[in-house]
């Protein structure tokens, strides 16, 4: 596996951007995550792999509470944003979200035209006072995520009508018009083709400029190709944490070495 | 022979085709079922359907063309004056067929042999007495032309009965000779009675649709005769009603207009906002225990019948409103109104909305209400600006359907908000609506001769022209603000 090839991997940023300590979640009876300690680097992209079930993406949901909206879901442990407890009482996980967006593993764009798709987040955070401003974010934001030419013509049309490729670099520029400071991705390439899944990868890349990017994801090539950490989850133990060269070229657990060189998993 | 026996001898002709064509091919394959074209029941429904489907059509061609013939036969038995006007004619034939079923069942009963049905006269005594002792009651007396003309249609029915059996029956047996000929390994069958399936399946779609234009014919050609006695300006533009038999009724159809949209217009008020907020409650936020205790619950309604409903209009909803609001503002002493109509029959539409409400907001996918909210947006925010615009389309055809149904209700309207036709802003008036009327215009014994009964039928279409335009306007909502989701 040639895995050093596309991104040079100079982690200049030492800042955590989130902290998490000793974080179990259960799902009723089921112990999907155990004591996981991970502190995600500011302005870096981590990936998250391991197997089905493995609790991976569990872990991304707590990042941005989405698992609060799971009845049966329980989350222990601290986690922390820029050294702020979002597990705190006083922490509307409304507001987290917005800080913290998401992109999803199929492609939802809304079914409303690009525009109102990427314009939605800025109005509903009144990011914008006047029509322009909103027409420069919803600019930006298309322009940030690689789509801006493709769709420059129709922003009227209805987002669902995209390609699935497009209709995911929508879905990032949904996130990214809310300008958050972190931005997840729960497996965005899975329903792609290959050629769009490199669309989005080099997009990822880009993206880390002005966010942190968590990104979950079922490929190790994807992985090596685009993070600079790398966290291996097994069975709802975090297995390994460090930098991605090392993990894949050099892993500590022989675990991480059985899953990457293909024998469990 | 009855019909009902000569059906019943097809059935077993049928049986008897399956069970031949069945084992015929079953011998032919040497209990080999691979070597069959299709399976062997299905040998067998092409050995059953051969004996039922062209017999049966048989049978119902000859019922429809039996009467027509043997009236046109009988036309001549009667002056030509009486049978030149063709309602005059319908009448008649009417009469006739009348007094035939009434010997028929006095022959049945045995109080009157065969031959004395036959041979009964008019000079004999009081036919209609005669038929009255056994328990068949005339209208009028009966002419000798009429009797003469009933006894002819009596043996030419039965004689026309005995040769349509005798008919179908060969027929039937002579397809299921053909379908055990046929039968052999190599026919496909299956293909056969799949073939027969589909015209069953296209048979029932166009039974609705025909059944449609027969009602919208049926009631065009009547109001097209109301329109041939009352002028259509004073129907269409006429601001009273008021029906008298004596003639110079004035028939306007603006009052009963008024009542319809005003009284559906407050039931929608009722229905639309109480029945959307209880869907949004039970598909977004009550959990599962809740809704499975709730929704049942709120469908209870729907089960209730309108006119248990009206009485709850008469004695309850009534006379509240008259304490509470008309009199003490002023408004009225009249303890049937509008409103009172409204909100009942919007009561009674809650449930519709709610539950289609309920159905198609849950049918949008969870994907989009988690996209909606991993950017941070509140549930609120969520449920009004994704979720419903993409279930708008099917929320419009619930909203839909219950104004259907709030403008054709009868019972509610004749409860709870009277039967006087009047133009009014006042909410605590009595009025009434198209259905009401059409209903009050047909009640007790009356012909289809005058403007004051055929009026019912201009007052039908227009109802039918209201609800059709209230469908085109739907689509039109829905085609032009849908959000699809895939």
């Amino acid at each position: 596996m040639n895995v050093m090839t596309v991104v040079e991997r100079d982690v200049s940023e030492t800042r955590s951007k989130m902290d998490a300590r000793g974080v179990q979640v259960w799902y009723g009876d089921k112990h999907a995550l155990k004591d996981v300690d991970v502190a995600i680097l500011d302005r870096t992209v981590t990936a998250f792999i391991g197997p089905s079930g493995c609790g991976k993406s569990t872990f991304l949901r707590c990042l941005n509470r989405m698992n609060d909206t799971v009845a049966s879901a329980r989350v222990m442990g601290k986690m922390t944003m820029d050294g702020q407890d979002i597990y705190d009482p006083r922490v509307d996980p409304v507001q987290l979200r917005a800080k913290v967006g998401m992109v999803f593993q199929k492609p939802n764009p809304f079914p409303k035209s690009i525009y109102d798709n990427v314009a939605y987040g800025p109005k509903i955070h009144g990011l914008a006072r006047t029509k322009a401003e909103l027409d420069e974010i919803v600019e930006t934001a298309l322009k940030k995520a690689a789509l801006w030419n493709e769709v420059k013509d129709r922003l009227a049309a209805p987002g669902t009508g995209l390609s699935g490729g497009q209709q995911q670099r929508l879905c990032i520029a949904r996130a990214i018009a809310t300008s958050p400071e972190v931005l997840l991705m729960d497996e965005p390439c899975s329903a792609l083709d290959p050629i769009a899944t490199a669309q989005v990868e080099e997009l990822i890349d880009e993206l880390r400029a002005h966010f942190t990017v968590v990104i979950v994801t079922h490929s190790m090539q994807q992985a090596a190709r685009v993070s600079q950490r790398t966290a291996f989850f097994h069975l709802g133990n975090l297995v390994e944490y460090g930098e991605t060269g090392q993990i894949f070229t050099n892993p500590r657990d022989p675990r991480t070495e059985a899953y990457i060189t293909g024998r469990i998993g | 022979m009855s019909v009902l026996l000569t059906v019943s001898l097809l059935c077993l002709l049928a049986v008897a085709g399956f069970v031949l064509c069945r084992r015929r091919v079953l011998i032919m394959a040497q209990g080999d079922t691979r070597r069959l074209h299709s399976l062997p029941a299905y040998y067998g429904w092409h050995g059953a359907l051969m004996a039922f489907v062209p017999a049966l059509a048989l049978m119902t061609l000859w019922q429809i063309a039996q009467p027509l013939v043997i009236e046109s036969r009988l036309a001549g038995m009667f002056p030509e004056a009486m049978v030149e006007d063709t309602s005059v004619r319908t009448l008649l034939f009417a009469d006739v067929r009348r007094i035939a079923a009434g010997l028929d069942a006095a022959v049945a009963k045995g109080t009157m042999t065969p031959d004395a049905a036959e041979e009964l006269n008019t000079t004999d005594g009081n036919v209609r007495e005669q038929l009255e002792a056994s328990g068949v009651a005339l209208g009028a007396e009966v002419l000798p032309e009429t009797l003469a003309a009933a006894q002819q249609y009596r043996a030419a029915a039965s004689m026309a009965g005995t040769v349509r059996s005798v008919l179908v029956l060969t027929v039937a047996v002579l397809c299921v000779f053909l379908a055990y000929r046929w039968t052999n390994p190599d026919f496909r069958a299956r293909n056969r009675v799949e073939r027969v399936m589909l015209s069953l399946l296209m048979l029932a779609s166009l039974i609705a649709i025909l059944t449609t234009v027969g009602i919208v014919l049926s009631m065009l050609s009547e109001s097209f005769r109301f329109f041939s006695m009352f002028p259509i300006g004073d129907f269409f533009l006429g601001l009273t009603w008021s029906p008298a038999f004596q003639g110079s009724s004035e028939l306007g159809f603006l009052p009963l207009l008024w009542g319809t949209l005003y009284i559906s217009a407050i039931s929608m008020l009722v229905a639309v906002p109480v029945g959307l907020f209880a869907a949004i409650y039970l598909a977004e936020f009550a959990d599962r225990r809740v809704r499975s205790v709730v929704k049942p619950l709120i469908e209870v309604i729907a089960g209730i019948p309108t006119v248990v409903f009206g009485l709850f209009a008469l004695v309850t909803v009534g006379p509240a409103l008259r304490d509470w609001f008309a009199m003490p503002f002023g408004l009225g002493n009249s303890g049937s109104s509008v409103m009172t109509a409204g909100i009942v029959i919007g009561i009674l539409n809650i449930p519709f909305i709610s539950s289609l409400a309920d159905d198609i907001i849950s049918a949008v996918p969870q994907s989009l209400r988690d996209g909606s909210a991993g950017l941070g947006a509140t549930k609120a925010e969520t449920i009004s600006q994704v979720v419903l615009p993409a279930a708008l389309p099917g929320v419009v055809g619930a909203v839909l359907m219950a104004a259907s149904r709030a403008i054709g209700e009868t019972m509610i309207v004749t409860m709870g908000a009277g039967a006087a036709a009047k133009l009014d802003l006042n909410p605590f008036e009595a009025m009434t609506t198209i259905t009401v009327k059409i209903v009050s215009q047909l009640t007790g014994d009356t012909e289809f001769n005058s403007p004051e009964t055929l009026v019912a039928f201009a007052l039908g279409i227009s109802l039918f022209v209201i609800t059709l335009s209230l469908n085109v306007l739907a689509v039109w909502i829905v085609r032009k603000y849908r959000e699809q989701y895939e």
